[in-house]
């Protein structure tokens, strides 16, 4: 039986790391290993990268002798195969890109090379970030570590089932319309979503650019903070990157919650979702007013038009950034007698359904004739979600909601219906269109023991609220996630 | 065909490169005449993940641009994404300015020529935006070299105010003289650093409304500008005059053939499907900034002229000729130090200076001996030290040997010799020797000076001060 180091936390692992407890080598090690035993059921891998992790984790282990090392050095994480990794293929979940190796890294990716973290892997995703369950992968969807007949959510899905699988201590996703925190809901740990522009874009590949963030996946709040430390930050390749400074996630983690106000916004909690969903949400509300924080009422009137606002708003920035697989410089490229047909074929070959879909609702939602009452009207609606927001912390300082309507649906069960796998992310997808920071954290189980998530959303740049409030949560012990069946 | 009862409305849009050291939204290198895809990086070959970061020199030499041609600058404009597809368009889009230009109105003003007006030209806007690629087409496969991708321009756009191909073209040369004032262009718009889009319709002289245009894209040289414009204007009054509708549609100028064709449907049929690039936040311009600006502007080149007529005694005409062109007015000044005579100066530049730089080939600072040391020869001209001929057959060595004024005086032994006792020993000798022409001279045959003054000349070997010999043997012959 192998040691199982792999089941670590991040931050327990950081300190054996630097205490001379164990070694990188053999934690990347039982990371390897217990992705070989676990990927033929669960596919949270796209390219495993055991070469190269290996490689990193003898050279963390050289800077771990040497003393001084980051917190994440030596860390094995999942990285979202949607981040550009020099020298290592990113196919962003596109046959489209299947053969594309990137001659840079993305920011992030460098700033946590930097740090001593070591990458086991690309993890699974839908086709450029587009869906819900990574069923829209090119390569397959990746299945639920707690039941591997249902999705694991999306696009993050691989990230997600990756970290709740112990394949890796910690993830990198990313969040367009809940793409971190539905499946973090789905699969059972944290995932935040950090204020737009905390973190670069640099090196991400584009979905829905006014819209895509980067965030981290990990089993508990802490080592969600020590994560999001090494990322974010002014990066002078991302001029939408913010310069504000980056505080110490970790010293906000002070576990009092004693005065702060907690909004729950009615509108939050609808007809037709899951009982237990909204059961699991009230009895944390419950643990947070025993903690000495109180909760209020608060109404975001126009959460209803939030979805059909971002599905004008995302597809129409995607039909712009997809633009560029056009099969002239790098990926697929299918030939045929002159350039318009050439563009014709390599992209119809190379994109997926939902990719096409979404393509043509942008490009229709540009269109001249269409702009005004389509992409303007849904950047309108943008202020006004952006004002409800705003007007609701002026009473509390912390939302707390349901991430999604229900828990983990079954593979295929929504694939046919496009609109209703839209639904999924009703609550998540209005933090995107105002730009605020959000964080997934498992609250319950349903009956089918699959998790149920709890989504803290706080003002723009107050990740630290949602920080001390999740961990505050986790500190109670009033819910143990349970140990996935795979 | 009655040409003389249509005129033409004209609209231009130039856009020409800007001169920055590296591409617009990344820090490769913008220099002309690099290998194939040598100057690419991932952010201007549009690869997965990349984002713009805006030049900042880009900014300021179009703010520099539209500070020269009176423009207001916007204190916040936009970019945007126009898209389409084409080999040598890296991300499907290129980030361009829409509704929100950095600059907007403002004007250009043609100097008087032999039969107009000085005449005032309105802009519309002028946006800056990124070039594309080079597509280059082989026998069996079709190449893209991307060094010219992310090249910054500005697009510069005026009203229909042209009236003719020669307005065409004196806008588009004034146009340039600014650019290269303000340093925003070398105005080498022979390596593909211009092209210009003409719209162009004709009416009755005296009409008021405009008649339907035609556009013709792509043109490369002011030239072709000229050519197209004459070309189309005829087509057009042509239609008119046979009864016909002239049709609204994209033409290409056939500099071969001298005429203009319509563009394939295909060709230019887009929906650009134009909205804000959400990669690049607003284009702040504070007041402080174009202010900042405003101060670091060189003289204009209408202030310049005002200056060469009011100050310098200049004619419009050659202030004119010498404005034209910032290095040739740059030179000029160069030459001034010291000299009193500046109009000769001026004719110097304009005739002889300007005569090498066209003959050479070589662009106007390679081909032309420095400033100084033409003047320095002008100042031996002017202090009687060398004859005007002398100073041509001097200058005309100084452009093949390359070097100084002095030097090249003294090499060929041009130095007039004003030398009073040995033009004065040479007039006695003359004199001497022609007796019978002196009585002649003196009993009244006036003509024989001329004989005289020759004659010492050349018994002076060519080089004596005309003048001095003038007034010595007057002296002489009368006393
Ligand atoms: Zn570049």
């Amino acid at each position: 039986m192998a040691s199982e180091l792999n089941k670590l936390t991040i931050a327990d692992a950081s300190s054996k790391l630097r205490g001379r407890e164990i070694t990188a080598t053999q934690l990347t090690r039982d990371c390897l290993d217990r992705i070989a035993a676990a990927e033929p059921r669960l596919h949270a891998f796209i390219t495993v990268c055991e070469r190269e992790a290996l490689e990193q984790a003898r050279a963390a282990d050289a800077r771990l002798a040497a003393g001084n090392a980051p917190a994440l050095c030596g860390i094995p994480l999942g990285i979202k195969d949607i981040y550009a990794t020099r020298g290592i293929r990113t196919t962003c979940g596109s046959r489209i890109l299947e053969t594309f190796v990137p001659p840079f890294d993305a920011t992030v990716i460098e700033r946590l090379r930097a740090d001593g973290a070591i990458f086991v892997g690309k993890t699974n995703m839908d086709e450029f970030a587009m869906g819900s369950s990574t069923e829209n992968s090119a390569f397959g969807p990746t299945m639920n570590p707690h039941d591997i007949g249902r999705v694991a959510g999306g696009s993050s899905g691989g990230s997600a089932a990756a970290v709740a699988a112990y394949e890796c201590l910690g993830a990198l996703g990313t969040d367009t319309g809940g793409s971190i925190r539905e499946p973090a809901s789905f699969c059972g740990v944290v995932g935040i979503k950090p204020t737009y522009s905390r973190v670069s874009r640099y090196g991400v590949v584009a979905y829905a650019s006014s819209l895509d963030q980067v965030g981290p996946f990990a089993r508990s709040v802490r080592d969600a903070a020590i994560i999001i430390r090494t990322l974010a930050g002014k990066d002078a390749r991302d001029s939408t990157c913010s310069a504000r400074p980056v505080p110490d996630y970790e010293r906000a983690l002070t576990g009092d919650v004693k005065g702060l106000r907690i909004g729950v916004p009615r509108e939050f909690f609808v007809e037709g979702m899951q009982p237990e969903v909204e059961k699991s949400v009230r009895s944390a509300l419950k643990n947070y007013e025993s903690l000495g924080a109180s909760t209020v009422e608060i109404s975001l009137p126009h959460t209803g038009y939030a979805i059909a606002a971002y599905y004008l708003v995302a597809t129409a920035e995607a039909s712009a950034n997809l633009a560029r697989y056009d099969g002239i410089r790098f990926g697929l490229r299918v030939n045929a007698e002159d350039n318009i047909a050439l563009y014709e074929t390599t992209r119809a070959h190379g994109f997926g359904a939902e990719v096409k879909r979404r393509i043509m609702l942008g490009t229709f939602a540009l269109s001249a004739g269409y702009y005004d009452a389509y992409y303007l009207k849904a950047q309108k609606v943008r202020t006004l979600i952006r004002n409800d927001f705003e007007r609701a912390f002026e009473k509390c300082d912390l939302i707390v909601t349901p991430v999604a309507p229900t828990t983990a649906f079954k593979i295929g069960e929504k694939m046919n219906e496009p609109l209703t796998m839209y639904l999924s992310d009703i609550f998540t997808i209005s933090l995107n269109l105002a730009g605020l920071p959000g964080m997934s954290i498992p609250c319950g189980h349903d009956s089918n023991n699959l998790p149920i998530g709890m989504q803290l959303i706080a003002p723009p740049f107050a990740e630290e609220t949602i920080l001390r409030a999740g961990d505050a949560f986790e500190r109670t012990g009033a819910f143990k996630p349970r140990t996935p069946a795979v | 065909m009655n040409r003389e009862a249509y005129e033409a409305v004209i609209g231009l849009e130039v856009h020409t490169h800007l001169l920055t050291r590296s591409k617009l939204f990344c820090g490769c290198s913008t220099t002309f005449g690099a290998g194939p895809n040598e100057n690419v990086c991932p952010v201007c070959m549009g690869m997965p993940g990349v984002l713009p970061v805006l030049n900042r020199r880009a900014v300021e030499l179009a703010i520099r641009t539209g500070l020269a041609a009176h423009c207001a600058i916007a204190p916040y404009s936009i970019f945007d994404r126009k898209s389409y597809f084409y080999p040598d368009l890296p991300k499907g889009y290129q980030i361009s300015q829409y509704e929100t230009p950095i600059c907007k109105g403002g004007y250009i003003d043609l100097p008087a020529t032999e039969n107009g007006e000085p005449r005032r030209i309105r802009l519309t806007r002028i946006h800056i935006e990124e070039d594309a690629g080079k597509n280059i087409h082989g026998e069996n496969a079709s190449l893209v070299d991307f060094n010219r991708s992310g090249v910054p321009l500005i697009e510069i756009v005026s009203e229909p105010d042209l009236r003719s191909a020669e307005d065409a073209g004196a806008y588009l040369r004034q146009l340039r003289a600014i650019l290269r004032y303000v340093d925003a262009s070398d105005g080498k718009m022979e390596e593909g650093s211009f092209r210009c889009d003409c719209n162009v319709s004709i009416r009755k002289r005296g009409a008021k409304e405009y008649g339907v245009r035609s556009e013709i894209k792509n043109l490369n040289s002011f030239r072709f500008v000229e050519d197209a414009i004459d070309y189309e204007v005829g087509r057009q009054i042509e239609i008119v005059e046979g009864g016909g509708k002239v049709a609204q549609e994209t033409l290409l100028w056939d500099p071969a053939r001298k005429e203009t064709r319509p563009m394939r449907s295909k060709e230019y049929a887009n929906d650009y499907r134009y909205f804000p690039e959400p990669d690049l936040p607003p284009l702040i311009v504070p007041a402080e900034m174009e202010e900042k600006v405003r101060a670091s502007m060189p003289e204009l080149p209408a202030d310049r002229k005002t200056r060469y007529v009011r100050e310098l005694g200049l004619t419009e005409y050659e202030a004119d000729v010498l404005i034209a062109d910032r290095d040739v007015a740059d030179y000029f000044e160069a030459t001034l130090p010291a000299l009193k005579n500046r109009k000769s100066a001026a004719n110097w530049v304009m005739t002889e200076v300007l005569r090498v730089a066209r003959d050479s080939g070589e662009s106007f600072v390679e081909a032309v001996p420095p400033a100084a040391e033409v003047g320095a020869l002008l100042r031996m001209v002017e202090g009687q030290k060398i004859s005007l001929n002398a100073a041509k057959t001097a200058f005309a060595a100084m452009v093949k040997s390359g070097k100084g004024a002095e030097a090249t005086i003294a090499a060929l032994g041009l130095a007039q010799v004003s030398d009073e006792s040995a033009i004065a020993a040479a007039c006695d000798k003359v004199l001497a020797a022609e007796p019978e022409k002196v009585a002649e001279y003196r009993a009244g045959r006036d003509k024989l000076f001329g004989f005289f003054v020759g004659a010492v000349m050349k018994a002076m070997g060519g080089k004596a001060n005309p003048k001095v010999i003038n007034d010595i043997l007057r002296a002489k012959l009368t006393g």
